[in-house]
């Protein structure tokens, strides 16, 4: 019986192996070549060159921030939600799955109507007697346009794993004689966790490989390694130099999760 | 176990995902059925053309025209730069037959044989296009044999007579500390280090790497006065009066200005670049006479006078010329005189590895 | 506890602007009769060019058409792989998973450029098929997170009750596993759905000639500044959907309440 289930396994096994593996192969293949088809290691190499090198540094650093500013945003939203009930299930549908019916890139857009010189903010600020100034092209509008987009793929992990803590464990420490902080530290913390690490797997990721936010809030000014790659495939047609870099970055971003997910120990991959 | 399922146990919520889903399928149906039945309604008893071009770069409505009169269905792509459009042709030039790439891309596309050429006799309003460009076109196009220029136009300085109250008549205004974060350059690696190439006093076409390293230590110098780098977003912002100053292309400067009178523009005196767009038939085209019909179409009076007044990009057709009115066809700022286009040059293709270095240095200015 | 529950309405209410401070101004900017950032006096007349424009009602359809049948795709073999993978053990199972997390755990950016080489490696011509096929690659692994963990939870002693009881395997399936499933499958079936419709990255490295989605066209728009009619788009989807919700929340109560009143 369980035979035939197994060959029900079958049809995706191929779908993967056509779309999933080969695929990344063939970023491998034209990374490790250079234009005229011949091996090289120049691509991949190419990724300590000072301007990738400063690139990288900087969706790094900018990503980091926007996974703590989200966690930091987040877990107090989940706890709350928790203390709410289901009833909150509503609030949460509200908040982040009704805006993504709205198209992405012009939520993004929408910010500058916000934050641009001439835009909504701005004119409040110098109706105030502020001076005009604007953040749009600074790394902060960047981490705004981040948070802004992934903040909900940490909140839902978080708010996932809150409801399934039990209240009779809580109520069970309260009991025992822990004050809130206790329970928390001793209690909530440590099974919340497996939440806490695929909500920064799923913050992470995309918020280290954008190229689009930098595109729309950052006026250009500034390069993340998302930035890089795509213009060497779509503004400089050098697919060697992309597909390397690209593949140097997977690795990168792989083995950090790896390294995260190692702390999971209910392994069963990313929750969403 | 740690993920269950998404979010939200509770039944009441799988209840309405079902019906948002349902719903928005239903929804979406009906909204763009509307459109779709519109679309069948017409009939092309010609078959079909495939253009490829930039964005907002013809009047909608001359496709539709087209499509009437000639019984041709139109299938209609844009790209943003010609950077992005060349890749795509490249891995297939069967995927477009008629494509509007600048000056230098032209070049680039003839040598590597991605483009047939025009049959000029199937070009019944041909005689439309000014001689005078023609000419200059042959700088890239040796016989005019592949393009038929869309339009024409110079780089230079878009500015804000309410900020900038000196005579703007040279890039140096661009390195100048006093309009700190007020200027807005252009995103492209090409027309960013002509600026730079030019205030040095070198050709923008220029192949030797000291005069590049040079452009690239003066942008790079520049790069704190300058609020964004923007491509066709310059218009906007410069309409928002959100800086003083801004390089753009001459096409833009005729709309920019009627939408805000304190705009003029200035082509530097140490010269600048003059450019063109053009339709090329593609080497694999799979529907060449239509394509040639396009063509004919686009060069013909009433379509290319209906183009400028909706894109604001001057037109080399003649013709249409005359049924522009005096005061934007006097206009230097929009049909640049004589003098102008004489201090300026036009982009040539560098080789590929030269347009390589030319990327290497711009990625070290950003 | 009071003070707890007005700090926490205060927080909820400045996420919920955080969340919203955009979107307000995209539907406030629908109405407005300029096409600029500044207010210049109510007008509809973005809605009308926006259903006028043929550009923008293909690209809507595309991104529901492509939404659709990626999902259902994706759900399909998600599910029935979601079968085989429980049946798997070890090492294989492991495997398996690893696999099917790559698309989520790699960047959209590396699994766009990824699919992009294979289909011209392989000289497929960009087109819906390509676009469908990326999209369907990429949801499924949410379909298989949403799905095992539920298959995992049914109880195989009822589906062999039913073998027991003479059910053909396939009957036993529909008739007692799957019932338990479907909320599971529900649900990524949804995720699918959003993930798709929401999608940029990777429709933009595997688009071919003249088909656009909203995301795409939304991008080629960028550059030259976004038309107000993709806004009022935008308004009109925003709004369908709050009203399903609205129904879906409320609509039962609401009939509940007028039965009773009918008693």
């Amino acid at each position: 019986m369980s035979k035939t289930k197994r060959l029900l396994a079958g049809p995706y096994l191929l779908w993967m192996i056509a779309f999933i593996i080969i695929p990344l192969v063939m970023i491998a293949i034209y990374g490790f070549t250079d234009k005229t088809g011949a091996f090289t290691w120049e691509n991949v190499i190419a990724m300590v060159r000072p301007e990738h090198l400063k690139a990288l540094w900087l969706s790094l650093k900018l990503a980091f921030l926007c996974t703590l500013v989200c966690l930091l945003l987040a877990y107090p939203l989940a706890l709350i939600l928790k203390a709410g009930g289901v009833k909150k299930g509503s609030f949460v549908v509200m908040i982040f799955i009704l805006p993504m019916w709205m198209n992405f890139l012009l939520r993004t857009y929408a910010w500058l109507n916000l934050l641009d010189d001439g835009g909504i903010l701005c004119t409040l600020l110098e109706n105030l007697g502020i001076a005009r100034f604007s953040i749009v092209g600074t790394n902060t509008a960047i981490v705004l346009g981040m948070v802004y987009n992934f903040l909900p793929f940490m909140v839902l992990p978080l708010y996932n794993v809150m409801c399934k803590i039990d209240d009779n464990v809580i109520n069970a420490a309260k009991d025992l004689g822990a004050n809130g902080f206790q329970v928390f530290w001793r209690v909530i913390l440590p099974l919340s966790f497996p939440g806490i690490v695929s909500g920064i797997t799923m913050v992470f990721v995309p918020s280290m490989t954008t190229f689009v936010i930098s595109d729309l809030l950052g006026a250009r000014k500034i390069m993340l390694i998302g930035n890089i790659i795509e213009q060497e495939f779509s503004t400089a047609a050098n697919w060697n130099l992309g597909s390397g870099l690209s593949m140097v970055l997977m690795i990168f971003i792989l083995i950090s999760m790896a390294a995260l997910n190692h702390y999971d120990k209910t392994g069963e991959g990313t929750s969403f | 176990m740690k993920q269950e399922e998404l979010a939200l146990k509770n039944k009441g919520w799988h209840q309405f995902s079902w019906i948002v889903s349902v719903g928005c399928l239903m929804a979406g149906l009906i909204l763009s059925g509307c459109g779709k039945k519109e679309e069948n309604t017409g009939n092309y008893p010609n078959g079909e053309v495939k253009v490829y071009n930039w964005g907002e770069y013809i009047d909608e409505d001359l496709i539709g025209q087209f499509e009437e009169e000639y019984g041709i269905k139109v299938i209609y792509d844009t790209f943003t730069t010609n950077e992005e459009m060349f890749p795509k042709l490249q891995a297939d030039t069967s995927m477009y037959d008629v494509v509007c790439p600048s000056d230098y891309m032209i070049e680039k596309m003839i040598q590597n044989d991605m483009v047939q050429p025009v049959d000029k006799s199937k070009i019944e309003n041909y005689k439309n296009i000014g001689t005078a460009y023609l000419k200059k076109m042959e700088e890239f196009d040796p016989g005019n044999q592949y393009a038929v220029p869309y339009t024409w136009g110079t780089v230079g300085i878009l500015y804000n007579t309410s900020m900038v109250h000196e005579t703007v008549d040279s890039w140096d205004i661009l390195w100048d500390d006093a309009y700190e974060n007020e200027i807005i350059m252009q995103d492209s690696v090409r027309d960013a280090f002509m600026v730079a190439l030019k205030r040095l006093g070198y050709s923008c076409n220029t192949t030797q790497e000291e005069q590049l390293e040079e452009a690239m230590l003066s942008l790079r110098d520049q790069k704190r006065l300058v609020k964004a780098y923007a491509i066709d977003e310059v218009r906007d912002k410069m309409i928002d009066e959100a800086a003083a100053l801004g390089v753009i292309y001459s096409g833009e400067y005729l709309y920019c200005k009627e939408e805000n009178p304190n705009l003029a523009y200035a082509v530097p005196k140490e010269g600048s670049n003059i450019w063109f767009d053009g339709w090329v038939i593609t080497k694999d085209a799979q529907n060449v006479e239509n394509a040639h019909k396009w063509l004919d179409f686009l060069c013909s009076a009433q379509a290319a006078y209906k183009n400028f007044e909706y894109i604001t990009y001057a037109t080399p057709n003649l013709a249409a010329q005359e049924m522009i009115e005096e005061e934007y066809r006097k206009d230097p700022g929009i049909f640049a005189d004589e003098e102008t286009i004489n201090r300026c040059e036009v982009y040539r293709f560098l080789g590929d590895d030269m347009d390589n270095t030319y990327y290497e240095y711009w990625k070290k200015v950003k | 506890m009071k003070v707890k529950k007005f700090l926490s309405q205060i927080y909820m209410t400045l996420i919920f602007i955080f969340m919203y401070a955009p979107i307000v101004t995209l539907i406030v900017f629908s109405f407005n009769e300029n096409k600029g950032r500044r207010w210049s006096g109510f007008s509809l007349k973005w809605y009308q060019e926006m259903f006028e424009s043929e550009m923008i009602m293909s690209a809507l359809w595309n991104t529901i058409i492509i939404a659709f049948i990626s999902a259902t795709a994706a759900t399909l073999l998600g599910v029935i792989a979601c079968i085989g993978i429980n049946s798997l053990k070890g090492k294989a199972r492991n495997a398996y998973l690893a696999i099917n997390n790559i698309p989520m755990l790699n960047s959209e950016l590396v699994t766009g450029l990824a699919m992009m080489l294979l289909f011209i490696a392989f000289g497929i011509s960009f087109g819906y098929t390509t676009i469908i096929v990326a999209h369907t690659t990429f949801c499924i692994p949410y379909v298989v997170l949403s799905v095992l963990p539920k298959l995992r939870q049914t109880d195989q002693r009822v589906y062999e009750a039913a073998l027991d009881l003479g059910a053909k395997p396939i009957y036993a399936f529909f008739k007692v596993v799957l019932p338990d499933l479907l909320p599971g499958i529900v649900s990524g079936y949804l995720l699918a759905f959003t993930m798709s419709l929401d999608d940029f990255i990777i429709t933009h490295f595997t688009k071919g000639a003249g088909i656009n989605t909203l995301s795409t066209l939304i991008y080629s728009e960028v550059r030259k500044g976004i038309k107000p009619s993709m806004n009022a788009l935008s308004t009109i989807m925003f709004f369908s959907v709050l009203l399903l919700l609205g129904i879906g929340t409320y609509g039962p109560k609401w009939k509940a309440k007028l039965r009773k009143n009918e008693k």
